[in-house]
């Protein structure tokens, strides 16, 4: 008899259910089989209603993040084994409205995303003869942790903030605000500052750490928002000492 | 699971849940952030405590002796050790997310975490070692 273990998964039918309820599953308990896994197992030997998202199974694309046991994760990067005995419980990301089963509705992260203008803004265009922009290794390094999201939202999950104040810019967008401002082409870090230093934005976090603890990338959204915080505080020192100062 | 539909169809119902009161009870992590946050109130006592000694020196050898009874009152001394309590929580954590907060580069690297973190324990021992010498010495 091969091992098992029982998955108690999140269960919302919005046609049928005013509020979710939990599914439980006995699934074959393999050393390679991640959370991901036993989904895709009871998709298709048991359940084949039960709803959820997930892409490239190897930690890339962001899509499969979940709760698992109350903790953000990437379940295609969580094995099963870690929970043994289990039971192991499963449920859509924390603070984010559920469309169905594991499901959740994304689009308020992805406006927010677009808010901070994550892309790289230039005053003066320089013309393609002129070539590239050129980038030391050290002026690469200056950004490139905050350049690893992959969007997957677990720090949204995990940010009490987010929970309690929905126009909270949050972790993740604000990280990546950070990624262009620190980047040695962009020059539009004066157009973000007036977007991030908004009480929604930097002000609202309160450096819980929560999800840089969750991230899978080592991002670091909370080291990403207090160092901004400290940009911030200078810029507008600045501004207060020279108000003839031109941004 | 045989009742027709509740709502128009194809038309999404979300499930929205309200994050409870008591939220900050639901994971060590987020109590230590909420303990750590009302260290404040601890900070916020010390400074009342000493502009409070410091308006019962300037009224005189009675008043001040007066105050320095008041602090060797049992409910006196159970406050300050409880507020020491929590003002060392808040230093040791305050001086752990240093590093976080202000990453410091040396030719283009970063300095590990706890070059960061440990001037600012080697300072605060030293000044704390002057306090110390100040209050002790005869």
């Amino acid at each position: 008899m091969p091992e098992k273990i029982t998955l108690k998964v999140a269960r919302y039918r919005p046609e049928h259910e005013t509020e979710p309820t939990f599914d439980s599953f006995e699934v074959p308990l393999r050393d390679d089989w991640v959370v991901l896994d036993a989904l895709n197992y009871i998709k298709d030997r048991v359940d084949g209603s039960l709803s959820y998202r997930w892409s490239c199974r190897m930690g890339v694309c962001g899509s499969c993040g979940m709760m698992v046991n109350g903790e953000p994760k990437l379940t295609c990067a969580t094995f099963l084994s870690h929970y043994k005995p289990g039971p192991v419980r499963v449920e859509p990301l924390r603070y984010f409205p559920v469309v169905r089963d594991l499901v959740i509705e994304m689009t308020d992260f992805m406006a927010k995303l677009k808010s901070v203008k994550p892309w790289i803004m230039r005053e003066d265009e320089k013309p393609l003869s002129e070539g590239e922009y050129l980038q030391t290794p050290e002026e690469l390094d200056d950004y490139k942790q905050f350049s690893m999201c992959i969007n997957c939202m677990l720090c949204y999950a995990a940010c009490p903030v987010y929970g309690l104040d929905e126009h909270f810019i949050g972790p993740a967008a604000l990280a990546l605000a950070q990624r262009y401002n620190k980047d040695s082409r962009d020059q539009g870090s004066a157009e973000r500052l007036d977007i991030l230093s908004q009480h929604e934005g930097i002000w609202g976090c309160t450096f819980v750490g929560e999800c840089t603890k969750v991230c899978p990338k080592n991002v670091d959204p909370a080291g990403a928002i207090q160092q901004y915080k400290l940009t911030a505080t200078k810029e507008w020192f600045k501004d207060f000492l020279m108000p003839w100062r031109a941004r | 699971m045989n009742q027709p539909p509740i709502y128009t169809q194809h038309h999404p119902r979300w499930y929205r849940k309200r994050v409870s009161t008591y939220w900050w009870t639901k994971q060590w992590s987020y109590l230590k952030f909420t303990l750590r946050e009302l260290t404040s109130l601890s900070v916020a006592y010390f400074v009342v405590i000493i502009l409070l000694q410091v308006a019962a020196l300037s009224q005189g050898p009675g008043a001040y002796a007066s105050f320095q009874a008041w602090l060797k009152t049992p409910i006196a001394i159970v406050l300050n050790v409880i507020a020491l309590l929590f003002v060392l929580f808040h230093t040791i954590t305050w001086f752990n997310l240093a590093p976080q907060a202000t990453p410091v580069r040396v030719r283009g690297k970063r300095l590990p975490d706890w070059m960061v973190a440990a001037p600012n324990y080697v300072a605060w021992v030293a000044i704390s070692a002057v306090v110390v010498w100040l209050i002790v010495r005869k």
